[in-house]
C-alpha cells in the first residue's frame, strides 16, 4: 500500500494537498517533544508542576487576592485580611525614593532624575536625534546634579538653591547617586589601572598590581568601614570630610579594581600583531591604545564591564552598614515604627523588586549591545 | 637619490638628530623617559605614604591615642551567639577574634559545599531538554543573581524569625528535629568508646579503594578490562563503616531536644542568624554558579560528544572522561571567584547580627577599646590571607587540571 501511493503519478496541477505527516508539529507534538520526551523528562515535569502548585497559588493569595493596601498601621491590615499588607509600603513610598530629602525641594530630585535620564539615552540610544550635542550634556551631567542637589553656596558663590546637605540623602535617590557615581568614574580608573597592569614600566605594574589584588582580597563592608572609622586619621588633623564623599571614594576604588581585572582580560585577548601594526603605523603610545587596542579590548569586555556595573549597583546597598540611609536604611527604620513592626517581607520584596528591574534591564541591554557590536564571524 | 642615501647613512651613524636643548631631547627619548616616569611614580608614592603617616601620627597624639596591640590580653566582656570553642564574656579580645573568624570560616565551608551542589544541578537542570524545568531553573536564576545579597539575607532571616513558630509550637518531624523561630533543633551525637572501630572502619575503606583503584587502572592499561571502581568505592567507604556499625551495636547515642519551660533543650541548634546567612548566600552564589557550569559545559564542542559516540562510550561515561575534564577547564577559575565572593559576602553577617570576624574585632571590639586603626588592619590582613589561601588552591586544582601541550 505504502509502495503504491510513492509511485502513483499525477498529471501536473492535479496533486493533491497531503496531510503533514503525524506529530512534527502542533501543540502535542510540542508538549511530546518538550515535557514528555523520556521518563527521566516526566518525572521532572510532573515535579515541577507540583513545586509550581505548591509555591504558585499561596503567593498570590498572600500578595494579590488577600492582599490590604488601605490601612494605617499593621493591626488594622490584620483585621482586614490575612495577606500581604501593601498599605506599609504605600505609607512609606515617598521616604523610600527621596529619603529625608526636604519636602519642600524635592523636585530638584525629579528634575535631576529626567537630566539622567537624558543623559544616559544619549549614551545609549545611538539612534537619538542631535545626540553629539547630547553627549555633550552627558559629560557636564555630573556637575548639573551635584549643583541641583546640593546647592548652597560653591566656594563661596551663592548657587540660588537652598542647601542641602548630605545626610539629607536617601532612599533610592541616594542608591542612584552611588550607583552612578561609581559607575561613571570606576572605567575610566579601571582602565588606566589595567593599562598601568600589562604595560612594560615594571615600577607602575607593581603599584597597579598591589593596588587590584588588595582591593580585590578584602570585602566592601571593611573599605566601608574604613571610610568612616578610619580615613580621618589620614587626613590634617581637624579636616572634616563629608561621610557621603568618603563612601563614593570607597566604592568607585572598590568597583575600579573589579572594572581593571575585566579591561586586562580584553587587553590581553587581543593578538599582539594589533600591538605591533599599531607601532609599525608610526602610533604613540596613547593613539595607539585610542585607536587600536582600547576599541576592540572594550567591545570583548563589555560583558564583564556590565557584570562589574550590576555588581556595583547592587553592592550600594551596604552603605545601610555604616548608617546611610538608603532604600535597607529606610526600611530599617520603618520596621522600628510601632505601627508596622514585623512587616518585614513586604518591605524587602518591594526593594527587592526595585534591583531585579535595574539589574534585569542592565543584563539585557548588555546582551543586546553584545550583539549589536559583535563584527567577527559568527559561528 | 644618492644625496638621501647618504643622509640616511650620516643619521644612522649619528644616531637620532639633535635637535632642541637636552631636557627635549632626554623626554624624546622612550628608555630615559620610561625611567624618569618611574622615578617620579615612586617619589608620589612615598610622599603619600609619609603624608598620610604623618598625619596619622599626629591625630593619633591630638586624641591621646597610642598604637598598640595590648587591647588583644582585655577581657572583651560582650557575648557571642554561636562559639565553636569555649569562651564567655571574660575571655579576651583575642579570643572574641577567633571565634569571630572561626564563625565566618563555618559560614564559608558551609556556604562553599552547598552553593557548588545547588549550582551544579541548576547549571545542568539549565541545560535541560525539558522546557517547564529549564524555564523555572530561568527563572529562579535571574530573580537571584539581580538582587543584592544583602536583601537575600535580610528576607530569609525575617523569613525565619517572624514566619516559624515560637519554640512551643514548633515544627517538628518524629520529634527528632524542630523547626522554630530560635533556629532549629536537631538531635546531638553522643560517640561512644565503640565508635572507634567505625572510624577504624572508614579509614580501612578510604585506603582499600585507593589501592583497588590503582590496581583497577593498571589492569586495564594492560588488558582492557574494566572493573566496576565506582560500586567497590562505594562498598569501602560507605558500606563498611555502616556494616561495623551496626555490628558494633550502634555506639552513637542521640541526644534529642525536648520542650522546656520556655525554650527547647538540649540537641544541636542551628541559630536562625547562621541559618539565613548561610541559605542566602548559597542561593545566591549558586545562581551565578549555575551560569559558570552551563557555560562550561556549552563550551565543549558537540564534536566531542558525537566522537565518543562513535567510540561507543556509554553516555555517563563520555561526561565522565570526555566532556566534564574539559568543561572543568573553563568552569574553574570563574569558581574560584564566585568562592572567594561567597567568602567576602560572608562579612554582610553584621546586618544580621551574626558574630563573624567583622562584627567581632571590627565591630564590638572596635567600638570598645577605640582602636581603629589595629583593629581595620587586623580585619583586612585577616581578608587578604583567606583570599590568599583559596586562590592559591585553587590555582593548584586549577594547575592539575589543566590541558598539557606540548
Amino acid at each position: 500500500m505504502a509502495s503504491e501511493t510513492t509511485t502513483q503519478k499525477y498529471e501536473p496541477g492535479t496533486h493533491p494537498d497531503m496531510e503533514p505527516p503525524v506529530l512534527t508539529s502542533g501543540p502535542v507534538y510540542w508538549l511530546k517533544e518538550n515535557l514528555f520526551g523520556s521518563i527521566t523528562s516526566t518525572i521532572l515535569t510532573l515535579l515541577s508542576i507540583y513545586l509550581l502548585y505548591l509555591i504558585i497559588p499561596p503567593l498570590f493569595d498572600w500578595a494579590v487576592l488577600d492582599a490590604t493596601l488601605n490601612a494605617s498601621s499593621r493591626s488594622e491590615c490584620q483585621q482586614a485580611g490575612d495577606g500581604a499588607c501593601w498599605a506599609f509600603i504605600k505609607d512609606r513610598y515617598l521616604l523610600l525614593i527621596y529619603g529625608f530629602y526636604p519636602i519642600e525641594e524635592r523636585w530638584r530630585v525629579d528634575v535631576s532624575f529626567i537630566l539622567l535620564l537624558v543623559a544616559i539615552a544619549a549614551v545609549l540610544w545611538d539612534a537619538m536625534p542631535a545626540r553629539r550635542h547630547f553627549i555633550k550634556f552627558t559629560i557636564a551631567f555630573p556637575f548639573v546634579a551635584a549643583y541641583l542637589l546640593l546647592g548652597g553656596e560653591w566656594f563661596g558663590i551663592p548657587t540660588g538653591l537652598e542647601q542641602v546637605t548630605t545626610d539629607q540623602f536617601g532612599g533610592i535617590m541616594l542608591t542612584v547617586v552611588i550607583g552612578i557615581t561609581g559607575i561613571s568614574f570606576s572605567l575610566p580608573i579601571g582602565i588606566v589601572l589595567a593599562l598601568g597592569r600589562v604595560g612594560n614600566l615594571p615600577v607602575v605594574r607593581i603599584v597597579c598590581v598591589m593596588f587590584i589584588e588588595f582591593i580585590r582580597g578584602v570585602p566592601l563592608i571593611t573599605l566601608l568601614f574604613v571610610a568612616s572609622t578610619m580615613l580621618n586619621y589620614f587626613l590634617p588633623p581637624g579636616t572634616q570630610f563629608d561621610l557621603l564623599l568618603r563612601v563614593l571614594i570607597m566604592v568607585t576604588l572598590f568597583a575600579s579594581a573589579y572594572m581593571a581585572e575585566v579591561i586586562r582580560g580584553g587587553l590581553q585577548a587581543i593578538p599582539k600583531g594589533q600591538y605591533e601594526a599599531a607601532d609599525s603605523m608610526g602610533l604613540k603610545y596613547w593613539q595607539a591604545m585610542r585607536l587600536i587596542i582600547l576599541p576592540q579590548a572594550l567591545k570583548i569586555s563589555i560583558p564583564g564591564i556590565v557584570n562589574t556595573f550590576i555588581g556595583l549597583y547592587k553592592d550600594t546597598t551596604l552603605v545601610v552598614v555604616i548608617g546611610l540611609l538608603d532604600p535597607l536604611g529606610i526600611a530599617k527604620s520603618s520596621l522600628a515604627d510601632n505601627r508596622w513592626q514585623g512587616l518585614s517581607n513586604e518591605m524587602y520584596i518591594f526593594i527587592a523588586l526595585f534591583f531585579f528591574v535595574c539589574c534585569f534591564s542592565m543584563s539585557r541591554y548588555s546582551l543586546y549591545l553584545e550583539k549589536k557590536l559583535h563584527t567577527g564571524h559568527k559561528r | 637619490m644618492s644625496t638621501i642615501q647618504s643622509q640616511t647613512a650620516q643619521s644612522d651613524a649619528a644616531g637620532p638628530p639633535v635637535t632642541g636643548n637636552p631636557i627635549s631631547r632626554i623626554w624624546n627619548n622612550k628608555e630615559a623617559r620610561s625611567v624618569i616616569f618611574q622615578i617620579l611614580t615612586i617619589v608620589g608614592l612615598f610622599a603619600f605614604l609619609a603624608y598620610i603617616g604623618t598625619n596619622a601620627v599626629a591625630n593619633l597624639e591630638k586624641l591621646g591615642k597610642t598604637f598598640s596591640f595590648d587591647f588583644l590580653g582585655v577581657p572583651a566582656s560582650y557575648d557571642i551567639n554561636q562559639h565553636l570553642i569555649d569562651y564567655t564574656s571574660q575571655s579576651t579580645h583575642a579570643r572574641a577574634a577567633l571565634v569571630g573568624l572561626l564563625n565566618t570560616l563555618l559560614v564559608a565551608v558551609c556556604g562553599v559545599i552547598l552553593a557548588s551542589i545547588l549550582g551544579f544541578i541548576f547549571g545542568v537542570l539549565r541545560l535541560s531538554h525539558n522546557w517547564l524545568i529549564n524555564r523555572i531553573v530561568y527563572v529562579f536564576i535571574e530573580f537571584t543573581r539581580n538582587v543584592p545579597v544583602l536583601l537575600h539575607i535580610l528576607l530569609i532571616h525575617g523569613l525565619v524569625i517572624h514566619s516559624l513558630p515560637h519554640p512551643r509550637q514548633a515544627i517538628s518531624l518524629w520529634d527528632e528535629i524542630f523547626f522554630t523561630n530560635r533556629g532549629f533543633y536537631i538531635p546531638k551525637p553522643d560517640f561512644q568508646e565503640a565508635f572507634m572501630f567505625t572510624v577504624i572502619a572508614f579509614l580501612i575503606g578510604i585506603v582499600g579503594f585507593i589501592v583497588f583503584k590503582r590496581w583497577a587502572h593498571k589492569r586495564q592499561e594492560e588488558t582492557g578490562h574494566i572493573y566496576p571502581v565506582f560500586w567497590v568505592g562505594l562498598a569501602a567507604i560507605v558500606g563498611l563503616p555502616v556494616l561495623v556499625y551496626i555490628v558494633t551495636g550502634a555506639p552513637i547515642e542521640w541526644e534529642t531536644p525536648k520542650l522546656g519551660r520556655f525554650n527547647l533543650r538540649g540537641g544541636m541548634v542551628m541559630i536562625p542568624e547562621f541559618l539565613a546567612l548561610w541559605l542566602a548566600l548559597s542561593l545566591y552564589t549558586s545562581a551565578f554558579i549555575a551560569e559558570i557550569v552551563r557555560a562550561g559545559i556549552l563550551s565543549v564542542s558537540h564534536g566531542q560528544w558525537e566522537a565518543s559516540m562513535a567510540l561507543g562510550m556509554r553516555r555517563s561515561r563520555t561526561l565522565n572522561l570526555i566532556i566534564i575534564p574539559q568543561a572543568l577547564r573553563v568552569i574553574v577559575p570563574p569558581l574560584t571567584s564566585q568562592y572567594l565572593n561567597l567568602t567576602k559576602n560572608s562579612s554582610l553577617a553584621i546586618a544580621i547580627g551574626y558574630m563573624d570576624i567583622v562584627a567581632t574585632l571590627g565591630g564590638i571590639s572596635l567600638m570598645q577599646t577605640g582602636k581603629e586603626m589595629e583593629t581595620m588592619m587586623m580585619v583586612l590582613a585577616i581578608y587578604l590571607v583567606i583570599s590568599l589561601v583559596i586562590s592559591m588552591f585553587m590555582n593548584w586544582y586549577n594547575r592539575r587540571i589543566k590541558l598539557v601541550e606540548r
